[in-house]
């Protein structure tokens, strides 16, 4: 059920590193979606996640998460926020129980909650039996299901992720697309970037497409067929038509 | 040009990414830097003759027949130089094995593994020698001006010491392989590597304290005790030190032993190498451990947390703790010094405060790089609702609990004896500490842990102005233990190095 409160609002972000990256970007994500950002490289993309996470200052703009100004007090809007990039955040000589407990004490989540999540979500993640095991021996898989069980074990309001699929084998891309469905089911609001259209064509409520910092189309799959004038299409159709019209930022 | 496949054509190939990777080393990727570390080398070089000078002016007069005194000091020296040659050796062989990189390519090529070995041992011992030659090149200069063309003999038996240096750490790498497995020898043969390098130094200066009482090496090397025990001059032992004055037989002999020596290593243990670098790369990383859930979720605030998981880390990284023992293991010889000089007066305290505040400014440097710039997970920590401050004090308070659990007991027992001069240690050694933590963080990078060795080629700057802090505030503490005022001056002087670092720092 979606809530017509912006979980995530964006205005007129901009961020220029030697030239403009993202350039007065507004973006609207309800509570309770699941919303995928496409783009082509060099689109903009995570550039603007991480100005949402808190890891790049925008040079202009607002950024809001479920009603905090992310600017303003950046501890508060990552309290009910989560990060997940393409690389697994873990430590290699920590076991998946001990690096969850780690996150949990930055978080500071109560002990007795923290542990009893973090064996429900390794168990959940058919990470139960490599609990007490260093993550310096795991597949990519495994690492992204633990970064996984981390950036879920404090029960985050808003989960963002960056291409969470890249390099994972099709039953670990599976138990995190699953993942993430339940947590969108239970009012939880994602915002992810992929370059798997399927991906985003199946698990997406919307889908914004950026290009050249800006961005140049959004709605559900049939808004954006419309949007491109090719009803019958498939997105990677109408993602390549959109994206072929439009020049890249100078 | 040669053949693929061929020794020479490894052996260019070989060159090639030694040369770059030496290049790399120098100019931390900078190729605009060449030029810069050029210059810095010639005027390092200049400075390292003068240093040379006044050491080793008293030997360019001992001639083709050195009387017994100047043999042994002499052959102690050459005999340190080959103890640390041997480390350095044995940590190239260590991480030849264990670091992939181009193995799998190699292993899984039709090429034969055995010459690529070979070579890059040549290269390894090539890259050991060069090392010892540039370092001795100063000292073996001042003599040759000094005493005579003879003394260039001596870069011969540096190559030598280096060739039989690189046969001792292959053979001994390949035998802890071959009785440990490779799960256990990475780490055995990194402590070992460390007490090799420091067990003739320690050694000696442990000498020098009990025979002497104080921390010299040349000073116990010269002494009539040690001569009076040492093998009379005629004995083979002396071969090295007459080859380096210039004796044609000595010179030959000792240098045809050295390349047949490690030639027979090379033929002997290069056949191994594969085997061993395939053992190494099959070594399951993952440790079962018993279930330890209930005591690891704990109430915990953000600082709590980055404290224990900073401490879990470091005490799990057998990498990390060897290349941190070396530090340690130079602490030993003060020790015994204020063990020696208990119940004798503060005369030792002396000596060892200097020693104690100049090893916790390079332990906390080293470890203040793998808290703030060795972060595994940055983005994990930055988007944690925590503020960059507490993330910061929580590595620092993790960096002085580590630099406490190692010094405080030394503090202790200088407090027993004298509680001045303990006020004095706990003070420099906090002000050394926390300065060297303030360095890394001027200088602060983003690298992996696993790059802890190259960490002092990251910034030229953060490295000398994190030995040159350590120094002046070693230089105040002995001032201060001393019992004189001119320790403000150099206190203030390490002061100013700290604020030069914050200015020509990046994130000034």
């Amino acid at each position: 059920m979606l809530s017509v409160q912006g979980a995530v609002e964006i205005r007129n972000l901009t961020k220029r590193f030697d030239r403009p990256v993202v350039e007065n970007l507004d973006l609207r994500v309800r509570t309770g979606e699941f919303y995928a950002l496409l783009g082509p490289n060099g689109a903009g993309k995570t550039t603007t996640l991480r100005m949402v996470v808190g890891l790049l200052r925008p040079d202009a703009g607002s950024i809001t998460i479920l009603g905090i100004d992310a600017l303003a007090d950046p501890i508060g809007a990552k309290r009910v926020m989560a990060w997940i990039s393409d690389e697994p955040m873990i430590y290699d000589k920590l076991t998946p129980l001990e690096y969850l407990a780690f996150v949990a004490g930055l978080w500071g989540i109560d002990a007795g909650i923290a542990e009893a999540r973090a064996l429900e979500l390794l168990d959940w993640l058919d990470l139960g039996g490599h609990a007490h095991e260093r993550c310096e021996g795991f597949s990519k898989g495994m690492r992204q299901k633990v970064a996984l069980a981390g950036a879920l074990v404090h029960d985050p309001r808003v989960i963002i992720l960056d291409e969470p699929l890249t390099g994972l084998d099709a039953a670990s891309a599976r138990q995190v697309k699953a993942v993430l469905r339940e947590r969108v089911a239970n009012g939880g609001t994602i915002i992810m970037t992929t370059h798997i259209l399927e991906v985003a064509e199946r698990m997406a409520d919307r889908i914004g497409i950026i290009a050249g910092g800006r961005l140049i189309a959004e709605g559900t799959l049939e808004e954006l067929h419309g949007q491109a004038g090719e009803r019958t299409s498939t997105l990677e159709d109408t993602f390549l038509s959109l994206v072929s019209n439009e020049p890249a930022l100078a | 040009m040669s053949h693929p496949g061929t020794l020479a054509w490894f052996a260019r190939h070989e060159s090639r990414l030694a040369w770059r990777d030496w290049v790399s080393m120098m100019t931390a990727g900078r190729r605009r830097r060449m030029m810069t570390v050029v210059i810095a080398l010639i005027a390092f070089a200049a400075f390292m003759h003068l240093i040379a000078y006044p050491i080793v002016k008293n030997y360019a007069a001992v001639g083709h027949a050195p009387e017994k005194t100047a043999l042994v000091v002499m052959t102690g020296m050459l005999a340190l130089s080959w103890s640390l040659m041997a480390s350095q050796a044995m940590e190239s062989v260590t991480r030849a094995f264990y670091s992939r990189s181009d193995l799998d390519l190699i292993l899984s090529s039709p090429a034969s593994a055995q010459r690529l070995f070979a070579v890059r041992i040549v290269t390894m011992t090539l890259a050991t020698a060069l090392m010892s030659l540039l370092l001795a090149s100063p000292f073996i200069n001042v003599l040759a001006a000094l005493g005579g063309l003879r003394w260039l003999a001596a870069y011969a038996v540096v190559l030598a010491v280096s060739l039989t240096a690189m046969a001792f750490a292959l053979a001994l790498t390949i035998a802890l392989f071959m009785t440990l497995g490779p799960k256990r020898t990475r780490l055995a043969a990194q402590v070992m590597a460390a007490v090799i390098g420091a067990a003739c130094v320690i050694g000696l200066q442990l000498a020098a304290i009990d025979s002497l009482g104080s921390l010299s090496r040349t000073e116990i090397l010269g002494s009539s005790a040690l001569v009076a025990i040492a093998p009379e001059p005629g004995s083979l032992l002396y071969w090295p030190a007459r080859a380096a004055t210039g004796d044609l037989t000595a010179l030959v002999g000792v240098v045809a032993f050295s390349v047949l020596l490690l030639a027979a290593a090379i033929a002997l243990f290069a056949p191994r190498f594969g085997d061993c670098a395939l053992a190494a790369g099959g070594v399951s990383r993952t440790t079962a451990r018993r279930p330890t859930t209930s005591n690891r979720f704990r109430r915990s605030t953000p600082r709590r947390a980055l404290r224990m998981k900073e401490w879990l880390l470091l005490r799990r990284d057998p990498w990390l703790v060897s290349q941190s023992l070396m530090q340690i293991l130079y602490l030993v010889p003060p020790a015994f010094l204020l063990w020696r000089g208990w119940g004798e007066g503060s005369g030792a305290v002396v000596v060892m405060v200097p020693v104690l505040v100049m090893a916790a400014g390079q332990l906390a440097g080293g470890l203040a790089w793998l808290a703030i710039s060795g972060e595994d997970a940055p983005e994990l920590v930055a988007t944690a609702p925590v503020s960059a401050h507490a993330i910061l004090r929580a590595k620092v308070e993790a960096v002085l609990g580590a630099i406490g659990l190692v010094f405080l007991p030394f503090v202790a027992a200088i407090a027993l004896l004298s509680p001045w001069h303990a006020a004095v240690a706990a003070l420099a050694i906090l002000a050394a500490s926390a300065a060297a933590i303030a360095i890394q963080h001027f200088f602060r990078t983003q690298a992996k842990r696993s790059h802890f060795r190259r960490r002092q080629t990251s910034s030229r700057a953060a490295t000398f102005a994190e030995a040159f802090s350590s120094i002046a505030w070693a230089g105040t503490a002995a001032l201060a233990a001393a019992g004189t005022w001119f320790a403000v001056v150099t206190g203030a002087f390490a002061v100013a190095i700290l604020l030069i670092a914050r200015l020509i720092s990046p994130k000034a």
